[in-house]
């Protein structure tokens, strides 16, 4: 495998700040943004990427030379052959040889093009020999990673605060590309990803390893990668996949193989623990403090924030009759969903903890005062 | 006795136009015919042009400014389905309706009453497409491609939109029906089909594509209306159904459909330049086997729109190798352009203009699409914003600056009058400048990771957005100088006599301008 061994494939510092500066004097730029722009594919970080961003290279030269060949002629006769300098009009309309000729000239740089692309498409779908496979579901709007055979099985959901899209906190360095867990795999070793999606079509894509595979419900789609450097590499979902879209990266954190090796012994004592607390009673308190997390997480994209829906697309929960009326439905519709709605099957996604939590906050929060709550074992109870 | 009726016949058609709004209504006249549709599109234009403006507004800062994602998706989505089906293709039917019976000596399109009714079902499908952003839900929301399993959580706006493509759809059909029989039927005696104007090619191969694949469309958009509303399940993954099917189907339709909206504008381009180049057209057959070839290829390189859902490599293989193909006959015919502009004797009023930028920047677009062939850079760039570039680059300053320039070329012939020809290269300077502020921009953005149909974006994608929003409100605005000329040629200027451009030699300009209400009553003789 080769190492990516490229210059940064950033702009220059002169011309960003050129163009940064002519912004800045319109006095349009806000003061927060200053990360990094691009004008080229991401710095490859596997071998599949460095292929892909050689091979984007190599056509980029050939449009480039065709270009100056088809467009020199036509400037040029658009300014020696006019008839205010007095050029005659030539009658000529026809030249077989001509027009042969540039037909097959672009047939022989057409076949120099198919070569290198057709060997790389062989070698992107080669997903056999894997040392290591995770599933990939795509939900609305998140990610979930599951280790098979290693019974590890996490959602990823977007850590950008809500205060920072809309303007009332500066923006972070990573903002809209930072997750709560991102996937972790060891350094150098092949990973393939099973795909899937649980609701609606969405696609898992980091640029800087030259993947990108459209998760679809009810069907497996593969694909593979192998990252020698660790590091994090950041990315987003590439379809469109209703109102959270934009807001649902990808975030994969490569470590050495050793730090792999640890960090699923911690999940694994994580998990241990969540199952040891399983018959746990919890707080009123406690719960809605838990469940606002995983409401604004899960829930706010469509409920909104305050609970007031969006009339017409999504319902409103605050003063809601299911909400505020008997738990056990509303138990019901969070874990089953609502089929033909966004409203998906929560039951599958969530821990009892983290769905009793939400479903507490929810029936104790804005217009709604229950006073009840729910604890895990009667989300177990109501699973059946 | 026959003949006493054929002189009364006769006599009725000379009195011209009735007046009044049921001149416009009842009209079976394929030049009033031919204005409905230029207005319409005009209307759509600004319409969908209005959305485009509200998107590059949001975009124009990180962050959520003015609207709320499932806002943003429906005006990214309306944006594309109205210019795509409201302002680009009845913009060409409309030039057909004026110049294909001009341009082969026809007295009128061969079905003029169905003409009548393939319009006026454009306004019903217009009024209802624009309703939708006042149902419950608001408008269509997943994107103008309609994907399933999406295209299933929208509400009542999602069964309007169908009704309206499907309107829509038989309007073109019914249009594309009228041109075959038109153009193999009513030409001039002596114009065989190898002299017949190559826009009028273009547009017989063009209907036969609509005639072809909106059935195909109709298809597709009918399974997701009985899988919404009636229990089917043809895209329902969890009840055997296949979401990629549709991808398939809808793609079977779109892909012909870019060239529907493409081929029409290489009619008007080749038409252009020669005229101002005072040159023939360089490698008329070519150019007819090259329009030809494009639209056989059109057929068959679909999935090229679907390398990243997963297809097997040979699929991947047989597309990417097709797609390649179609850069043989589009380079042909830019080579062709290229020689006949080759030792001419060039004068560039706004029409030329607006052609040569075509040449240009509608080959920039063709070497994206290289680059977009190929499988493993195309999974980079699929859904990103290189892909928004490529689009408007062969739709914006393809199609849509063609139609510009054919509005310039033909709008002495139409009005009588000439227009404001200064005023009409600041347009076209305008336009020209701020569509590539506009949009290479997003070439870089694609490269570096920015998806498309994101209502906020990481801050690496700052600069380029705002640039790109910037160079959009300029765009914007320059398109209301644009209605300022049709509207202050409309209304008067200098005489333009029957040929106002002196290298333009197709019959239209044997006419007076504007042409009588009924022309070509005798067939010109066509040597």
């Amino acid at each position: 495998m080769r190492l990516p061994n490229r210059p940064d494939q950033r702009v220059g510092p002169s011309l960003r700040a050129i163009l940064a500066v002519s912004a800045l004097l319109a006095g349009l730029l806000p003061a927060q943004v200053h990360a990094e722009f691009g004008l080229n594919l991401h710095a490859p970080a596997t071998g599949l990427a460095q292929n892909i961003y050689d091979l984007h290279t190599l056509i980029l030269w050939i449009c480039c030379a065709i270009f100056v060949v088809v467009f020199v002629p036509m400037f040029f006769a658009l300014i020696r052959h006019r008839k205010s300098k007095g050029h005659p009009a030539a009658k000529f309309h026809d030249n077989l040889a001509v027009e042969v000729v540039w037909t097959i000239i672009p047939v022989l740089i057409l076949l120099g093009m198919a070569w290198p692309a057709t060997s790389l498409v062989l070698s992107m779908k080669d997903t056999g020999k894997e040392d290591l496979t995770i599933k990939v579901t795509g939900h609305q709007w998140k990610w979930e990673y599951e280790y098979l055979g290693d019974d590890i099985r996490f959602m990823s959901n977007s850590s950008t605060p809500k205060e920072q899209i809309d303007g009332a906190q500066p923006k972070g360095e990573n903002y809209l590309l930072e997750v709560d867990r991102p996937l972790v795999v060891p350094a150098g070793k092949k990973i393939r990803l099973v795909m899937t999606a649980s609701d609606v079509i969405h696609a898992w894509w980091i640029p800087a390893f030259g993947v990108k595979q459209d998760a679809v419900p009810g069907f497996i789609r593969d694909t593979w990668f192998r990252a020698d450097t660790p590091g994090t590499y950041r990315g987003q979902c590439a379809e469109l996949c209703g109102v959270g879209h934009g807001f649902m990266p990808v975030v994969v954190e490569v470590v050495p193989e050793a730090r792999f090796t640890a960090w699923k012994e911690e999940q694994k004592a994580l998990l241990a623990a969540a199952t040891a607390n399983a018959g746990k009673t919890y707080e009123l308190a406690e719960l809605k403090a838990l469940g606002e997390k995983v409401y604004t997480a899960n829930c706010a994209a469509c409920h909104q924030a305050n609970g007031a829906g969006i009339p017409g697309a999504f319902p409103a929960l605050s003063g809601s009759a299911i909400v505020s009326g008997d738990r056990a439905g509303h138990i019901d519709i969070v874990l089953a969903g609502k089929p033909g709605t966004t409203m998906a099957a929560f039951g599958k996604q969530l821990s009892d903890l983290d769905l009793a939590a939400v479903i507490t906050y929810e029936r104790n929060s804005w217009d709604n005062k229950v006073g009840d709550v729910v604890q895990p074992s009667d989300i177990a109870a109501r699973r059946k | 006795m026959n003949t006493a009726t054929d002189v009364a016949d006769h006599h009725e058609h000379e009195h011209g136009a009735p007046s009044g709004i049921m001149r416009w209504l009842t009209s079976t006249n394929h030049k009033d015919i031919g204005t409905l549709y230029l207005w319409f599109s005009l209307f759509m234009f600004f319409f969908a042009g209005a959305l485009a403006m509200l998107i590059r507004a949001e975009l124009f800062q990180p962050g959520l400014q003015l609207f709320q994602p499932g806002v943003f998706n429906q005006l990214t989505t309306m944006h594309g389905l109205i210019m795509i089906f409201g302002a680009i293709m009845p913009s060409l039917v409309g030039f057909a309706n004026w110049q294909i019976p001009l341009m082969i000596g026809a007295s009128d399109m061969a079905f003029p009453r169905l003409n009548n009714w393939s319009f006026w079902l454009l306004p019903a499908a217009g009024v209802l497409l624009i309703a939708t952003f006042f149902v419950p839900g608001g408008a269509l929301a997943g994107g103008w491609t309609m994907y399933p399993p999406l295209f299933m959580q929208g509400g009542i706006a999602y069964d309007m939109s169908i009704l309206a493509v499907h309107i829509l759809g038989i309007s073109s059909i019914m249009g594309a029906i009228n041109i075959i029989t038109t153009i193999l039927n009513m030409r001039a005696p002596g114009m065989t089909m190898m002299k017949m104007p190559l826009f009028v090619w273009t547009w017989l191969i063009t209907a036969f594509l609509l005639v072809a694949v909106m059935p195909v469309l109709a298809c597709a958009i009918t399974m997701l209306l009985t899988d919404r509303n009636f229990g089917t399940h043809f895209f329902d993954a969890a009840a055997g159904g296949d979401a990629v099917m549709f991808q398939h189907i809808f793609w079977f339709f779109g892909h012909p459909e870019v060239y529907i909206m493409i081929l029409p504008a290489f009619g008007i381009v080749s038409t252009i330049i020669p005229a101002f180049a005072r040159k023939p057209l360089f490698g008329y057959v070519s150019m007819v086997y090259a329009v030809a070839s494009i639209a056989f290829l059109s057929f068959i390189v679909w999935a090229h729109h679907m390398f990243t859902t997963g297809m097997p490599v040979g699929g991947q293989l047989f597309f990417m190798y097709t797609t390649m193909l179609i850069a043989i006959p589009t380079g042909v015919k830019v080579f062709n352009w290229v020689a006949t502009l080759w030792r001419g004797s060039i004068t560039f009023e706004t029409p030329m203009l607006f052609a040569i930028a075509f040449v240009f920047l509608f080959a920039i677009g063709g070497f994206s699409g290289m680059v977009l062939a190929l499988v493993p850079v195309d999974i980079q760039l699929q859904d990103t914003y290189y892909v928004v570039a490529h689009f408007h680059y062969v739709l914006f300053s393809g199609s849509a600056m063609a139609i510009m320039g054919g509005v310039y070329y033909w709008l002495p012939k139409w009005t009588g009058h000439m227009y404001d020809e200064r005023l009409g290269k600041v347009h076209f300077w305008l336009t020209a400048v701020a569509f590539n502020i506009t949009f290479f921009p997003m070439h870089f953005l694609g490269l570096a990771g920015m998806p498309r149909r994101i209502p906020d974006y990481a801050l690496q994608f700052a600069e380029f957005n705002m640039i790109s929003s910037l160079g959009g409100f300029l765009l914007g605005a320059s398109q209301l100088l644009f209605l300022y000329i049709v509207i202050k040629c409309a209304r008067g200027g200098l005489p333009a006599g029957n040929r106002p451009w002196d290298g333009a030699d197709t019959l239209e300009w044997t006419q007076t301008s504007p042409p009588p209400y009924h022309s070509f009553v005798t067939p010109p003789l066509v040597k």
